[in-house]
């Protein structure tokens, strides 16, 4: 007889109420998990299946009954008898204020378009706060021929800092500096990359949302007016450089790899790669004089 | 972990003043030099990690001692410890008092918060910016300092090996400029106790020497804790209990309830962490308790300490109080001396120690998870709840956190006994209340009430407003609390007296402003400080405080035009947000004092 194996310890069903739906949940899991499993589509910024929640950009906010304030969807585990409500005017409005007061210190225009969708749906006008307001503007930041930072881009999501240390690379050669308004991304000192502890993994790239951190082929492209991604086609592969089996996304736009990724819900690489999967793939395309 | 330095070697002073809290380097390993062993044998990776938490006392050593914190000082700090730089550095921007560009070693931080406002501040800052220049390079403005009493306040440091602190409070020009000119420091000014009020936590104040555990012993010091140990855990958490005292620090959570749960956590270590980062402005009540009677604060701690099963505790007091930090560093050292600490306390077989650590410059650190962030040597950033402290605090571990006063009321509880404590006071709101008067009122200081007296008569006992002038508003709560008008002077200082009114006690401060006083100032000042003091981490306060603070600038600026209507609203959306959304007490309460003053009083107009 084979050995037996451990599957864990059972989970019990919880009584929930969400939206006035009366549901079962697994013990454990989170609201977000929840409202994901009966489809309401709930706004995340922070967020990634990967990685630890840090609940700090609050647009996934619902209202749970009895609770003094609105809760994070994506942190906040469920309970028996939780009664929860996900679209109500304060959900709405808090929603709205978070992506109004993202948008107007932050350029999203490069997020994608469940972002743009989440922006109409809640009524979001960012412009209402008036001319001059402060913004977290700034130039871009290309130190180095692989990647580049522009943090006018930059939500303070966290992701970045969690994917560069425990979440996934444990290189820690970023963080998060300042304080208030003046936080930001940095390495230590400010000192520019390859004067840091970076490795050019690229998973910051990976799991940032609103194209901060984003290839320095891309950044060339789109700064030359040439970046096109309706003309990209995806082809799947194997990394071919060791044995560990990383499965890559090779985007390719007129028959040259412009960038690499890797699916978030991969066995092997969980969405990460290394600087070879990453950057690694000139040899594809050298060609003969 | 692999750790990349290239900022070069720390100076000699640097390194001095890391080991002077580490200790010296074993081996390579742990940031000292390579010998023949250290290609052999790598150790040190897991207990170094585990020091983490000693970030903060050694950047405070650093600082101290260089004035700044140098990239190669940090990287050498970081080696020790084995701290990834980048993550060491979020750690030194996070905190004001941390300097990262090299600056002089005199540093004076004048204080233009509320009350010094009221007392001059404003005037004292412009003539400082005449004769030195503007703020940031020789003096610094400060939020509040906890010296309203005397207001308009200031703190001079001098870095070097002969580091030293001095609250400076009146201060004015000449004073200042003396300060900063090098001369010498003005005398420690100390204050009495207003006569009036009442005197039970305040009892011992002026009247025992803050030096010395015999005289402390001798105004019977150390009762409460005998008793305590007699009738053990289940017995004072009874009386606590039956005290039905609430929380001092502004959440008014019940005392007795916390203590239960982490009495009976079955998680361990329990921890235990006095809250004494008092930065809330207006609120100077626990430097007073820690300056002249620190010994009540180490005896109530340790109560605190022995019935919930904690065998060490922290005592976390913010940067700006030197002098409450060296008699309560010296009240432990003495208390240990004597079997009131350590491992066998009083014979009885129980073990609880205290550290004393210091802030370093941020309000947030205030709010607990923030605190517990603060002396794990990491960014001072609230934690999302639940888990509570009573569940996963402090390490990872069930934590009792109270609040200085809280704690002192202790005492009492343990001697009289819980009946007989909430005899004073209302039903719902037992024992007495530590009440900060500042501003315009003809005696500042720490008065003691028993909770539920009115606001009218607290403001009678200091003598109420000077004479020919009337009343225009008082800041219940500080800055994250409420206006308050004459209209309203008959409530009652309880938990639920000022529920009821809409307004909250909060950790005790009651600014009282004639009606000379310049609300429109008085509320850009409140929107600065939350700009200043949000720790960045949720977007609702992070982008919220700021987003305040222009908008009320806009709608001050051009009073009851067309567009104040719209900006009225706005900032009421602003402020639903921040209250809703918002991780922790500070975005929460960041709109409150805003909100109760523009209407209501008639700062701005508000159309139909």
């Amino acid at each position: 007889m084979a050995d037996a194996v451990f599957v864990g310890l059972p989970r019990r069903l919880v009584k929930l109420t969400v939206d006035g739906q009366e549901l079962e949940a697994l013990e454990g899991s989170t609201i977000l998990e929840v409202c994901r499993q009966i489809h309401i589509d709930t706004p995340t910024l922070c967020q990634l299946e990967t990685l630890t929640p840090v609940n700090v950009c609050r647009v996934c906010v619902v209202e749970v009954e009895g609770s003094r304030v609105l809760v994070p969807a994506c942190s906040r585990k469920v309970e028996a008898g939780m009664r929860i409500h996900t679209d109500s005017e304060r959900v709405r409005h808090s929603r709205r204020l978070v992506l109004e007061l993202l948008a107007s210190s932050v350029d999203m225009s490069l997020c994608s378009r469940e972002v743009h969708g989440w922006m109409a749906r809640y009524g979001a006008t960012p412009g209402r706060f008036g001319a001059g307001v402060a913004t977290v503007a700034q130039p871009v930041k290309v130190d180095n021929d692989l990647y580049v930072r522009d943090y006018s881009r930059c939500i303070l999501c966290y992701k970045c800092v969690e994917a560069c240390g425990v979440d996934a690379q444990n290189t820690f050669a970023i963080g998060v500096a300042g304080r208030g308004f003046d936080a930001h991304i940095s390495t230590e000192f400010n000192v520019p990359l390859p004067e840091s502890a970076c490795v050019y993994c690229g998973n910051c790239i990976g799991v940032c949302p609103t194209g901060a951190l984003m290839f320095k082929s891309e950044h060339d492209m789109r700064a030359a007016g040439t970046w096109d991604e309706a003309k990209q086609a995806v082809t799947e592969t194997v990394c071919p450089y060791c044995g560990v089996g990383c499965m890559l996304e090779l985007h390719v736009q007129d028959n040259e790899i412009v960038k690499v990724t890797s699916p978030l819900d991969h066995s092997v690489t969980s969405g990460h790669l290394c600087i070879k999967g990453r950057f690694g793939f000139q040899f594809v395309q050298r060609r003969r004089p | 972990m692999d750790i990349r330095t290239t900022g070069g070697p720390a100076t000699a002073d640097e390194v001095a003043a890391v080991d002077s809290v580490l200790g010296e380097p074993d081996s390579l390993w742990e940031g000292g030099e390579r010998t023949p062993a250290d290609d052999h044998v790598a150790y040190g990776g897991r207990s170094t990690r585990t020091r983490r938490h000693l970030l903060l006392p050694v950047l405070h050593a650093i600082q101290d001692r260089a004035g700044w914190v140098s990239r190669g000082a940090l990287e050498y700090a970081c080696r020790r410890l084995t701290i990834p730089p980048a993550e060491a550095y979020g750690v030194v921007s996070f905190y004001s008092r941390f300097a990262l560009q090299e600056r002089a070693p005199l540093a004076l931080h004048v204080c233009d918060d509320i009350a010094c406002k009221c007392a001059g501040a404003d005037e004292l800052c412009a003539a400082l910016e005449q004769g030195f220049g503007p703020a940031g390079k020789d003096w610094h403005r400060s939020p509040c300092l906890g010296l309203c009493e005397r207001a308009p306040a200031a703190l001079v440091e001098r870095s070097g090996p002969d580091h030293a602190e001095l609250q400076v409070a009146p201060i004015d020009i000449d004073v200042a400029s003396n300060v900063l000119r090098g001369g010498d420091w003005p005398g420690t000014t100390a204050r009495h106790l207003p006569a009036q009020g009442s005197r039970k936590l305040l009892r011992r104040v002026g009247a025992v020497d803050p030096d010395s555990i015999d005289s402390y012993r001798s105004h019977g010091g150390y009762a409460a804790l005998r008793r305590a140990l007699e009738i053990g855990s289940e017995g004072v958490i009874r009386e606590l209990t039956e005290a039905r005292l609430l929380g001092r620090g502004g959440a008014a959570f019940p005392a007795g309830r916390k203590w239960d749960s982490v009495a009976r956590a079955a998680v361990r270590p329990h921890y235990l962490v006095c809250n004494a980062d008092e930065s809330e402005p207006g609120t100077f009540k626990d430097r007073v308790l820690m300056e002249n009677d620190p010994f009540a604060v180490v005896e109530a701690m340790t109560v605190a300490g022995t019935a919930t099963g904690c065998e060490r505790g922290y005592l976390y007091v913010r940067a700006e109080y030197p002098l409450a930090r060296r008699r309560i560093e010296s009240a432990v050292v003495q208390a240990r001396r004597q079997g009131f600490l350590g491992a066998d306390i009083e014979g009885r077989g129980v073990s609880f120690d205290i550290e004393v650590r210091r802030g370093a410059g941020a309000y947030i650190c205030g709010e607990e998870t923030a605190l517990f962030n603060s002396i794990e040597g990491k960014r001072g950033e609230p934690r999302n709840k639940p888990p509570f402290p009573v569940q996963a605090g402090l390490f990872g571990k069930p934590t009792l956190v109270n609040n200085v006063e809280t704690l002192v009321n202790v005492l009492d509880i343990v001697l009289e006994g819980g009946a007989a404590f909430a005899a004073t006071g209302t039903a719902d709101s037992t024992g007495t209340r530590l009440f900060c008067l500042s501003g315009h009122v003809r005696e500042p200081g720490l008065y003691e009430v028993p909770m539920g007296t009115p606001l009218r008569a607290l403001l009678e006992l200091a003598g109420g407003l000077r004479p020919g002038r009337a009343l225009r508003a008082v800041l219940l709560g500080g800055a994250a609390g409420s206006f308050v008008t004459e209209a309203q002077l008959d409530m009652p200082l309880s938990f639920e007296g000022t529920r009821a009114a809409g307004a909250t006690l909060g950790s005790g401060p009651v600014i009282v402003l004639d009606d000379t006083a310049d609300l429109k100032a008085i509320l850009l000042r409140i929107a600065r400080f939350f700009r200043d003091e949000s720790c960045g981490q949720c977007v609702p306060c992070r982008v919220g405080t700021v987003r305040q603070e222009e908008v009320l600038q806009r709608l001050l600026k051009n009073g009851g035009a067309e567009s104040g209507q719209s900006d009225i609203a706005l900032l009421s959306d602003i402020a639903q947000a921040m209250r809703d959304a918002s991780i922790c007490g500070l975005g929460q309460t960041a709109a409150n004092a805003i909100s109760s003053a523009l209407i209501p009083l008639k700062v701005v107009h508000q159309n139909g």
